[in-house]
């Protein structure tokens, strides 16, 4: 059975505590977009309510512990449909038997979702490591990224304590939403509404620090002379750094 | 070209020819500042040569009153000149940082009028950080020979990783090369900071609020095909600095030739000894991660390491009496012995067969290198066979099946023999 959730993590721990108090079986988690219909199989939309998700979600921490069950969020993080499934299925699995079947890794949703627990933390590392930050004429530090992942909710605590003497900005151009730091604490930004609509892309425009090309260029120019030219060896570069991430990356623009 | 911009492309590019990269190992917290210590370490980008750029490294000045025939900033070498003043390596470092280039700074020098002046300018550059600009990024700071203890001891309280580098891996091949240096000099200073350490650390168990002191520890570098040394010798170098000095990393850097005038060495133009850098650095990881004694892979009768092969996998070949390994069986110790399984591999193999044996079809998914670790393991449907194959045979079979990153450069340096 297909159940249609908002796309919400609360959302998705809503759709296991509907499936306990329903008993029913075989459930697919799914957001309304990714449902194409299925003339054999019901559905069922789920309503996000954050007290159920809240019993799911203390439920979890006493049966694994606080830290594993961050993983399921990480997971979700994933927007990866058959990872969800797998983690639905787990979570299930250890509300039943009561025993933490997450090491079972010759089970394929366990393994699913060790792997793909991997990838997102793969890719929050590289979120750290691949933010570059330019400063605007009013001091404000901002950078865009498009992550594989819906990674940004993982690097808030990284950039707030790293960055905590400077105003910052992050914003997922793919997710259309942003992380702003005010030198207090972190916020979520996001465009209206109507921006998110309107066909042709707005128009970010922030004007520079008047230093910040220059060192743009100085950045370019030791990314050049750091490199030894007898040791080339351009599949590994690209395997570090893949192209996708040329877009956002001072030195590959250079 | 502006005057900074040229100082950064000459002294980053003498600076580069010392491998170390790393930015691991301190757990630095932000203090009212900016920056802090990411205890796994960040690479922020990747050269084209696909080495890491974790650090902004680069000299203070490329001047140097040493003349050693291996050094691209020797004294007799026609190179340009430069050198940083206090406030622009601050700039520089604060504002790439800022912008999250970089984790931190990695600072070394050429030795300019004696060791002490030259320690004292890199300690004001890193007070300076520390002090002024209430920065809690990663620093990487050379120790210089020479230098007097108690700028060295000062210099330890503001940094996180110190190193000093032995550059030839014997007392013998330094003479060679450089006439005014020794390995004396590079190992009483380690010793020094590692005492220090210590000190620090037995300090911080009876009293609370002990400074830190090198947090992330110190490492050195051995310069690789410059002087004819064995890799039996130079690993013997790494198991002694290891094991004397607490080193972090030994770090092992295939020589880049950069001197026409001297027939000891290299000439230039000529390549690199990539693989055999890389087969040291994959010893390196056996002895120190997977339980490996060194005798067990270089020894008095096998004194230099395979290239086509990886030694984890030259070592089973050559010990074909301790396999097939029984994966559903055997203990942590010797799965990771297993050539193409890892440890993390080797992890999740030993948590998965408390829920039932382990067959093939779950081993090819776990991420172990199936096609090489099926050779000297069985799992629950392996089929029976008599004996293990014959040694060549598999050793042929996994190099000709398999896809070396350097089948092709192996292959070239074959056929040119003939």
């Amino acid at each position: 059975m297909y159940y249609l959730f908002d796309g919400s993590y609360a959302g998705f721990l809503c759709c296991v505590f509907e499936s306990f108090e329903r008993k029913e079986q075989n459930v697919n988690p799914l957001m309304p977009q990714q449902f194409s219909g299925d003339f054999f199989i019901d559905k069922r939309d789920i309503y996000t309510d954050s007290a159920k998700a809240k019993r799911v979600q203390d439920g979890l921490q006493r049966k694994i512990g606080v830290e594993k069950t961050k993983d399921f969020y990480r997971v979700f993080l994933s927007e990866d449909e058959k990872a969800w499934n797998a983690s639905f299925k787990i979570i299930t699995a250890i509300f039943k038997t009561g025993i933490a079947i997450l090491e079972n890794f010759g089970d394929v949703d366990v393994l699913y979702f060790a792997q793909t627990l991997k990838k997102v933390s793969r890719e929050r590392h590289r979120m750290k490591a691949f933010v570059r930050f330019q400063k605007s004429s009013d001091g404000m530090y901002f950078a865009l990224i498009e992550p594989d992942f819906n990674v940004l909710p993982l690097v808030a605590d990284f950039f707030r304590k790293r960055y905590a003497d400077q105003l910052w900005l992050i914003y997922d151009v793919k997710r259309k939403y942003g992380l702003l730091y005010d030198k207090v604490a972190v916020s979520e930004v996001a465009l209206s509404p109507e921006q998110k609509q309107s066909l042709t892309a707005p128009v970010i425009a922030i004007s520079l620090d008047e230093q910040d090309e220059k060192f743009q260029n100085l950045w370019q120019q030791y990314f050049k002379s750091t490199n030894i030219e007898a040791r080339k060896n351009l599949k590994l570069h690209l395997q570090h750094v893949p192209k996708r991430y040329w877009k956002y990356l001072v030195e590959k623009k250079g | 070209m502006e005057r900074i911009e040229e100082k950064l492309k000459i002294l980053a590019d003498a600076a580069k020819y010392d491998v170390s990269c790393s930015s691991s190992g301190s757990k630095r917290k932000n203090t009212g500042g900016i920056g802090d210590a990411s205890s796994s370490g960040i690479c922020h980008t990747y050269t084209e040569d696909g080495r890491c750029v974790s650090l902004l490294k680069i000299l203070l000045t490329n001047h140097c009153i040493y003349d050693c025939a291996f050094c691209v900033s020797r004294r007799s070498n026609d190179v340009k000149r430069a050198a940083f003043t206090i406030d622009e390596v601050v700039e520089l470092t604060m504002n790439f940082y800022r912008r999250n280039y970089i984790e931190g700074l990695f600072l070394s020098s050429g030795i300019f009028k004696n060791a002490d002046f030259t320690m004292e300018r890199l300690l004001r550059i890193v007070k300076k950080l520390r002090i002024e600009e209430k920065y809690n990024g990663y620093i990487h700071l050379k120790t210089i020979p020479g230098a007097s203890e108690e700028l060295i001891k000062e210099a330890g309280l503001y940094v996180d990783r110190m190193s000093i580098n032995l550059e030839m891996p014997t007392e013998a091949g330094l003479k060679m090369v450089a006439p005014d240096k020794d390995h004396e000099s590079v190992k009483k200073p380690l010793a020094f900071v590692n005492e220090q350490m210590k000190g620090y650390r037995s300090e911080s168990k009876i009293i609370k609020r002990v400074p830190v002191f090198v947090p992330a520890g110190q490492s050195t570098q051995i310069v690789i095909g410059a002087t004819p040394e064995t890799d039996f010798e130079i690993m013997n170098v790494a198991k002694t600095f290891y094991k004397n000095y607490q080193l972090k990393r030994v770090y092992y850097s295939g020589y880049v030739p950069v001197n026409t005038n001297n027939n000891l060495l290299p000439q230039v133009g000529s390549a690199p000894p990539l693989i055999r850098e890389n087969r040291l650095y994959q010893t390196d990881w056996l002895l120190r991660f997977y339980g490996f004694e060194l005798d067990e892979i270089l020894n008095e009768e096998h004194t230099n390491l395979d290239l086509d092969i990886d030694p984890k996998l030259s070592w089973a070949l050559r010990n074909p009496h301790l396999f097939p390994v029984d994966i559903n069986r055997a203990d942590y110790k010797m799965i990771i012995r297993i050539p193409g399984i890892g440890r993390q591999s080797a992890l999740k193999i030993i948590q998965a067969r408390k829920f039932g044996k382990l067959h093939e079809y779950q081993l090819r998914k776990m991420g172990i290198a199936y096609n090489r670790a099926k050779h000297f393991m069985v799992c629950a449907d392996s089929p029976f066979i008599l004996g293990m194959p014959g040694v060549s045979t598999i050793r042929n079979s996994i190099l000709q099946n398999g896809n070396s990153k350097y089948k092709s450069k192996i292959l070239e340096a074959q056929l040119a023999l003939f």
